[in-house]
């Protein structure tokens, strides 16, 4: 099967769908691979490095789309002004589709697609599991449009984020403010926090307080009794309206302080929050600048204007669409890896021929068109599925559980017991029983074990191979008795059984201390 | 020298032998503590020659070829064949416990009668028959972690049966050496049992698996001491009861903690067969799939890291791979890394054997820790290498309550970011159980030898 890379051509992305490495690995899936002439260009990479990692190039566009069995893209099929066309009626019938497609928002280029039967995956409603991590588009993009909120901010921002005392006077550290602490958001808190600022951040789900910790920002918390903000999928949910009225105090209060505000405050489903009203822009510092990661969807600020930079009262606001693709080459890195784990899922026999696997939740979850059908929204997870117990193995019940503990304690108790008892006799029947000189030895055998038992427990875990081998070399002290033999041997048998004894217990003491010593050696710090 | 004098050297003895163990708690002391033992050996031996009357010259001609053998063996030995070394000087002291016990029993040194000569006969059989059985199983021991015989347990039918009726033959047997008036018919009793408890030493190592061997080998040092404690009482010599009761009680130690770090019961390792009987529950499932890893990927993951925990297992001391290892630690610590070690209890084929090869290649001892010193560090680090170890890592025994290893405190290596995986294929461990391990998301298989992967990694990182 042929997996066709076309140009994008929405207005300014430069991103691609494949990248020289990520080719590659989708002909060892057993694919071939035509992508089109300057599809890389704009993500830095070119004609030759695609050519030379096996793809084909296609000539012009139109070609390349009649040619493709399978098409992987990044933004979603669209009229081709160039061609006068849709892309999606530029496809083969009953082809293969990845890219965004919002489903929600684009009913009818679903029906379009459902039409022309071309299977479509939108990688954009991915399910939040942690198998599917590794296919995860929309986090990987966030992270880039986190970092590069960031920069863009520093650029139109007229001082240094860290805090500097130079010869020529003192210059204070910027002070950020993060609305969101998704992967966008903790993703700008490191940015932010490496370049030397001050971070503050606010979400409306308390669980992400650690996280938010951990990047090096501090948690702000409302003064508002608890209420978490956490909805379904690790996506926020709306809140009520005190909790907003006291949230948007807080933020009043946070922008007359800060520098820099970085929103990324989304809701899924619901046109973007307004949390930065045009008063509070007016209190904040002239100078100070907004961005606003959720302009596409409205933004979080009153002002923003989507895409562009505007200025209102001595602030700079950034309302730019397209963070990732100003930074094509590694969003492309991402999201051809991303592409290439989907495509792996999708090739189990590594054959190039995809299996539609409508049995897979992620898959299922991906699959928006299957073939003629609209197979948008996928049914609602069933609530979570205990884990079915292991095949043969039967679980046993609590109580069962609960009365085999039981039993067991009363077994070892009893075991206990009865080692008493029998403890207790033995002892009795030595003391009643032994003579004198057997019971002196006797008290010499049981306080030297309690010491050794008392020693050795303080022995450090990592020395136990050398404790083992002195012990050893140690026990070669049966060496001694050993000699009183040999000394008073009348008889040749003991003499020879006493000497090879000597001589065994010898090599015993010497191999052990020297190989103790040997090994101690080589522990240093 | 008066007898007084010769006690009196024999309680110094015993001091420096506690000495000596005591010495060993920190690493700092560790190497005091082993001069002590050697003080202790030498004042013990020269306070025996110096009340002897005779046979000075055949004593001194066999200490000092002993000590000749002795020493140059110590010297070649590599530190990868540590656990055989100490196994094959084990069926030494065993030995010489039976010999000892022979010699005793044919020419007392003390004359005893009534009870107390009676006490002296259980003395004397019961030495011979704790040396012999230490004697033959430290030999199979030995031959097992060297390789000579097959690692495997070797499960007869009715292997209880027959261990329980040894026990009992040999006790009949003692009870009528007890009897017995007639120094032939008792030597021929004694032999008689010296050969069974030698088969039943060989038949209880030989039942139980190449990774129980720490605790085999621990136990068996526990037995080396009983043995010498028994033949202390027979020759009523405090130094030996002490030393033997001390060594006894370290090993007896050492095989309580290998078992508990194994969630199982002494009894259960030491009648062997571990892993053959048990069906393995979490059968694979057919749609899980590894995710395999390069040299190149590794080593990228490696230099982005912050924090790497490496996790050997006796894979490492196979392959050889502790120089390959500590190199790795050195280039990426001079980075900046934060390189730990993350040392499982039974890990390897004697207790801190993995200490003891990461020392032995120049790892500083201090960034070596223990399981339970690391265990929480695992979900702040970025990136896990496992290096041949496989049932120490393995989720299922704290997942799966129907695993065989259910309960086994483990690594935890799957909370980190990134787990890499050196493994030459998909086999399982010793234990026979499948390793979830292998198909979490964020565990990567590199496969092939350890020390080829080890050495590939080295060049990449220095390239």
């Amino acid at each position: 099967m042929k997996i066709g890379i076309p140009k994008e051509i929405f207005k300014d992305e430069r991103r691609v769908a494949a990248t020289p490495p990520s080719v590659h690995k989708l002909i060892g899936l057993g694919y071939d691979v035509i992508v089109e002439g300057g599809a890389g260009e704009a993500a830095n990479y070119s004609d030759a490095a695609y050519e030379k990692v096996g793809a084909a190039i296609a000539a012009d566009t139109t070609m390349l789309w009649k040619e493709s069995d399978f098409i992987l893209k990044v933004r979603s099929p669209m009229e081709n002004p160039a061609l006068g066309k849709h892309e999606a009626d530029l496809m083969k019938e009953g082809a293969f589709l990845v890219s965004y497609l919002w489903p929600a928002q684009n009913p009818e280029l679903l029906e379009k697609l459902a039409a022309r039967k071309i299977t479509s995956f939108a990688i954009d409603s991915l399910p939040r599991i942690s198998r599917a991590q590794k296919m995860d588009a929309l986090s990987a993009m966030a992270n880039i449009a986190g970092y590069r909120a960031v920069i863009e901010a520093a650029n139109h921002f007229g001082r240094f984020f860290t805090g500097q005392v130079t010869a020529a006077g003192k210059v204070p550290p910027a002070k950020i403010m993060v609305i969101g602490a998704g992967v966008a958001g903790l993703a700008a808190i490191g940015a932010a926090n490496s370049m030397g600022a001050i971070v503050r951040a606010f979400d409306t789900r308390l669980e992400v307080k650690e996280q938010v910790e951990s990047m090096g920002a501090e948690f702000l918390v409302l003064d508002f009794e608890n209420e978490d903000g956490s909805g379904s999928g690790g996506y926020a949910k709306q809140m009520s309206d005190e909790f907003i009225k006291a949230e948007m105090a807080l933020f009043a209060e946070q922008a007359e302080e800060v520098d820099i505000i970085i929103t990324t405050a989304l809701i899924p489903g619901k046109p973007a929050p307004k949390l930065i009203t045009a008063d509070m822009v007016k209190s904040m510092k002239p100078g100070s600048v907004i961005v606003d990661l959720a302009s596409e969807r409205g933004g979080n600020c009153e002002l923003t204007e989507p895409g562009k930079v505007a200025h209102h009262h001595g602030v700079t606001l950034i309302g730019y669409t397209d963070l990732p693709s100003r930074m094509a080459k590694v969003a492309s890195d991402l999201y051809a890896t991303n592409l290439v784990h989907l495509l792996t899922e999708l090739t189990p026999e590594k054959d190039g021929q995809p299996v539609v696997n409508m049995e897979d939740e992620v898959i299922r979850g991906l699959t928006v068109v299957h073939e003629d059908d609209i197979t948008w929204p996928p049914p609602k997870p069933e609530s979570p599925v205990s884990p079915k117990p292991a095949p043969g193995t039967e679980e046993p019940s609590a109580e069962a559980k609960a009365a085999a503990k039981k039993k067991a304690d009363r077994r070892s108790q009893i075991g206990k017991g009865v080692l008493f008892v029998v403890t207790a006799l033995a002892l009795y029947g030595v003391g009643a029983h032994a003579p004198e000189s057997f019971l002196q030895h006797f008290t010499v055998f049981v306080l030297a074990c309690f010491i050794g038992w008392q020693v050795i427990w303080n022995v450090t875990p990592s020395l136990h191979t050398p404790l083992m081998s002195v012990t050893n070399a140690i026990s070669g002290i049966i060496v001694i008795g050993a000699i009183l033999h040999l000394a008073q041997a009348e008889n040749i048998a003991v003499g020879i059984m006493a000497f090879v004894a000597v001589l065994i217990a010898s090599i015993n003491v010497g191999g052990g201390f020297r190989v103790t010593h040997r090994m101690l050696k080589m522990f240093r710090k | 020298m008066s007898t007084g004098l010769v006690s009196v050297a024999y309680v110094v003895a015993s001091i420096c032998f506690i000495l000596s163990l005591g010495g060993l708690s920190h690493q700092e002391s560790a190497r005091r503590g082993n001069l002590y033992g050697v003080a202790g050996i030498i004042i013990a031996v020269g306070a025996t020659l110096a009340s002897v009357d005779g046979g000075i010259s055949a004593i001194v001609i066999a200490v000092l070829l002993g000590v000749g053998i002795g020493i140059p063996i110590a010297n070649k030995v590599e530190m990868t064949q540590m656990p055989q070394l100490v196994a094959l000087l084990h069926s030494f002291v065993g030995l010489a416990a039976v010999l000892v016990g022979f010699s005793g029993y044919i020419e007392p040194l003390i004359a005893t009668s009534g009870t107390e000569h009676t006490i002296k006969l259980v003395e004397i059989y019961v030495g011979i028959f704790i040396g012999a059985i230490t004697f033959t199983g430290s030999l199979v021991a030995c031959g097992k972690l060297d390789g000579r015989i097959d690692s495997k347990a070797l499960t007869l039918p009715g292997r209880h049966l027959m261990n329980l009726a040894a026990i009992i033959v040999c006790v009949f047997l003692g009870a009528w050496f007890l009897g017995t008036e007639s120094m032939a018919l008792g030597i021929g009793a004694l032999i008689l049992m010296t050969i069974i408890a030698s088969v039943l030493g060989i038949h209880l190592i030989m039942a139980i698996g190449g990774a129980d061997m720490p605790v085999v080998v621990s136990m068996l040092n526990s037995y080396s001491g009983w043995a010498a404690a028994s033949i202390g009482f027979m020759l009523g010599n405090d130094l030996l009861i002490v030393v033997g009761a001390l060594v006894g009680s370290s090993g007896a130690i050492l095989s309580y903690i290998m078992c508990k770090a194994m969630n199982r019961s002494f009894i259960s390792v030491i009648l062997g067969g571990f892993g053959q009987t048990s069906s393995s529950s979490a059968a694979s499932n057919g749609d899980q799939t590894v995710h395999e890893s390069s040299v190149d990927d590794v080593c990228e993951e490696l230099r982005n890291a912050q924090s790497v925990i490496i996790v050997p297992g006796y894979g490492m001391a196979v392959a050889q791979a502790q120089n390959g290892v500590s190199e790795m630690t050195k280039l990426l610590r001079d980075r900046g890394v934060n390189v730990r070690f993350g040392i499982h209890p039974v890990a390897g084929r004697l207790p801190g054997h993995m200490n003891v090869l990461l020392a032995e290649a120049h790892v500083p001892y201090d960034i070596v820790l223990e399981m339970d010193e690391i265990n929480d560090d695992f979900p702040d680090t970025d990136v896990v290498l496992v290096i041949g170890a496989n049932d120490t890592v393995n989720p299922a025994a704290a997942e799966d309550p129907g695993s065989p290893i259910a309960g086994m405190p483990v690594l935890e290596v799957w909370k980190a970011h990134q787990v890499v995986i050196l493994k030459r294929g998909m086999a399982t461990g010793y234990s026979g159980v499948e390793n979830p391990l292998f198909f979490k998301d964020n565990a990567r298989m590199l496969f092939g030898d350890a020390k080829d992967s080890i050495d590939k990694l080295v060049s990449g990182l220095r390239g």
